[in-house]
């Protein structure tokens, strides 16, 4: 009863006009993000923060457009997975085994209304299973000290590089490099300044903002502008729809699958280092064994159109969880939604749900209102969006770059902060080129401070005791998980990560 | 072979990131951890993923051409000249030059380039400055 109190609450903040328009701005700005082959989750919102925090928003506000972006961009990324067969960002690739082929068969619109429809079904189930399982984390969470803390720290950034990458070395040193960024600036405990060689401007550290926009954005336009890519993927293709209703046989044909997927979607997401691209890869593979019978799976099965979907949008809903709840994000997007909440200054974890609830109640009631806006906004208006697709990245990617520049110009208004954003950008490419994951090395800047602060904390309670990491019984589980989230997929990871890579894009280094 | 000149590089790194923190001055009023101890793990764990990396290295990534590479460090030139020109020459000016530049490297003739990088910086002048209240560089001319 508490939480539908809480939940009322939330409806009460979420339903002003400004929260209302920033939700459909962001739901309408997600689905052209996703929708573009280029643009996925992770970039997008990463180039949209700068913008919410130098506009004033509030924390709610921010989260909000923000969030709405980011399940925005898991449906809009079934568009050009069925429509042209490239998956429009990471977590849509599954999409394009079955829609493809349905489009090919003229079926484009049923795939598209279908996928709609499991979409919302995956990320409608996962906002109620936020609802129930993130308080309940949070009780967990409350009996976390500054050591339950570290090693929760560090389960994070060893089962981060378990999926995401295909070498453990890789991911290790991804987090080492992020990490030892986060170090630059004046220690908070003693203020001696630490790896700033004497720079003025490095004295604050390094803002991540300026690491994410870099990393993330202008990583991608040195990738388009290495392969020359400028020509719109849709180009010279006629993009026929068709009706846009599937028939109420195939609805019903696949609600099972949509329920199934959409839980298995959910425990991904809250899994750390897994997030959306892996929730909507397990979906199709267990229900391809489970249903597949006549082997249509890959032929243009609905149940195939209908299972990655509800898989990555409940994962996207899952996903939050361990970062509104512990503030330990496990994907790509949820680290640069956590780097929002940072820089306003609000810490997530157990304390924001007793602290600031009306954040928390009012995000996840206006999950719900942006979830409806986004089903009228994908079925109906598609075909608005299939225009968009024609949109060359040519003109494209230099909007981001000049996006990225003013957003990051907006926070600080110094040229220093473009350059480092740049070096950012390099930086970023060469590690995509070397296989290299950027999740961590984002996850590391942010983390870093708060890492390195309850080591301490820990170590000084006990008396310069470092036994003390392991001294209880949770911190010693944490360490279990930890270790054992890094060595398995060492053993066992290999075939899923081969299969996974299979279908990847040129994004694989940005998983989301 | 590029594996193992990264994974040298990162050991190289590892070892710079370890002296720099050996460097920094102990405050006199310290806890019982020290600002180093948390840098010198870190640098560790770089040093040996590094080693890992250098000793069993991935397949060889596919590298653009010397005319790609030379493509993508001309356009890192003219993003940090936009940065230092950006205070100097305004906005708008600055803005158009630098999308002119990346809409014509990516494969736009140059007469349509120009009116796009033209566009894009009018219509981010209008969405962003004139609509959104964000403060932007101003130039000389007041813009």
């Amino acid at each position: 009863m508490d939480t539908l109190a809480h939940l009322a609450d939330g409806f009460a903040v979420a339903l002003t006009w400004q929260n209302m328009l920033l939700a459909l701005l962001g739901c309408f700005l997600g689905t052209i993000m996703g929708a573009l082959p280029g643009l996925g989750p992770s970039n997008g919102v990463a180039i949209l923060i700068p913008l919410a925090f130098t506009l004033g928003l509030g924390a709610t506000p921010s989260l909000i457009l923000l969030t709405s972006v980011y399940y925005g961009a898991m449906y809009g990324g079934r568009i050009s997975s069925i429509l042209l067969g490239i998956p429009g960002d990471e977590p849509a690739m599954m999409t394009v085994l079955d829609g493809q082929p349905m489009a090919r068969k003229g079926m484009a619109g049923e795939a598209l209304s279908l996928s709609g429809i499991a979409s919302f079904v995956g990320a409608f189930l996962a906002t109620w299973g936020l609802i129930l399982l993130a308080p309940q984390l949070v009780k967990i969470a409350l009996l976390f000290g500054p050591a339950e803390y570290f090693a929760l720290f560090a389960l994070a950034f060893m089962t981060l590089g378990g999926v995401s990458s295909t070498n453990q070395a890789k991911s290790a040193f991804a987090a080492a490099l992020g990490l030892g960024l986060a170090m630059i600036g004046v220690d908070t405990q003693t203020g001696v300044p630490r790896f700033t060689f004497g720079e003025v401007h490095l004295y604050d550290g390094l803002d991540f903002l300026v690491a994410i926009v870099g990393l993330f954005a202008l990583s991608e336009v040195f990738i388009f502008l290495e392969e020359r890519h400028g020509q719109s993927d849709a180009e010279g293709r006629s993009v026929r729809i068709g009706r846009l209703t599937p028939p109420w046989q195939m609805i019903k044909s696949c609600t099972p699958t949509m329920l199934r997927t959409s839980v298995l979607g959910f425990i991904a997401g809250v899994l750390p280092g897994a997030g959306a691209s892996l929730g909507s890869f397990i979906s199709y593979s267990v229900e391809k064994r489970l249903v597949d019978k006549d082997n249509s799976f890959g032929t243009g099965d609905p149940r195939g159109v209908a299972a990655p979907e509800a898989g990555n949008n409940a994962a996207a809903g899952g996903a939050l969880v361990p970062m509104l709840a512990l503030g330990v994000p496990g994907s790509g997007t949820t680290a640069v939604l956590l780097a929002v909440l940072l820089s306003l200054n609000i810490t997530p974890g157990p304390l924001l749900f007793t602290q600031n609830p009306d954040v928390v109640w009012g995000l996840i009631a206006a999950l719900f209102i942006a979830n409806i806006m986004l089903l009228a906004m994908n079925i109906p208006m598609v075909g608005l969006f299939t225009r968009l697709l024609l949109i060359p990245p040519r003109i494209l990617m230099p909007i981001v770059a000049m996006v990225s520049f003013v957003g990051i110009y907006g926070i600080s208004g110094s040229s220093f902060d473009l350059l480092v954003m740049i070096g950012f950008g390099v930086l970023g490419w060469l590690l995509r080129k070397l296989d290299v994951p950027l999740v961590p090395v984002i996850l590391g800047t942010l983390l870093g401070n708060a890492m390195e602060n309850n080591l301490r904390r820990a170590i000084t309670i006990d008396n310069g005791n470092w036994w003390t990491l392991i001294d209880s019984p949770l911190a010693m589980a944490l360490w279990v998980i930890a270790i054992a989230g890094f060595v398995l997929p060492i053993l066992v990871g290999r075939k899923v990560k081969a299969s996974m890579h299979e279908r990847g894009d040129e994004e694989g280094a940005i998983s989301d | 072979m590029s594996d193992r000149i990264f994974g040298i590089f990162g050991i190289l790194l590892a070892v710079g990131f370890a002296i720099a923190a050996l460097s920094i001055e102990e405050s006199f009023l310290s806890d019982a951890v020290g600002p180093k101890a948390f840098p010198l793990i870190i640098a560790a764990i770089l040093g040996l993923s590094s080693a890992l990396i250098a000793l069993r290295p991935d397949p060889e990534p596919r590298w653009p051409s010397l005319l790609r590479l030379a493509e993508i460090s001309a356009a890192v030139v003219v993003m940090i000249l936009y940065a230092q020109l950006l205070p100097v020459v305004g906005f708008i000016v600055a803005t158009a030059c630098a999308a002119t530049y990346l809409t014509w490297r990516l494969g736009s003739s140059l007469p349509g380039a120009v009116i796009t990088g033209i566009s894009t910086s009018i219509g981010i002048y209008v969405v962003f400055h004139l609509v959104l209240g964000l403060s932007l560089a101003r130039g000389p001319l007041g813009f």
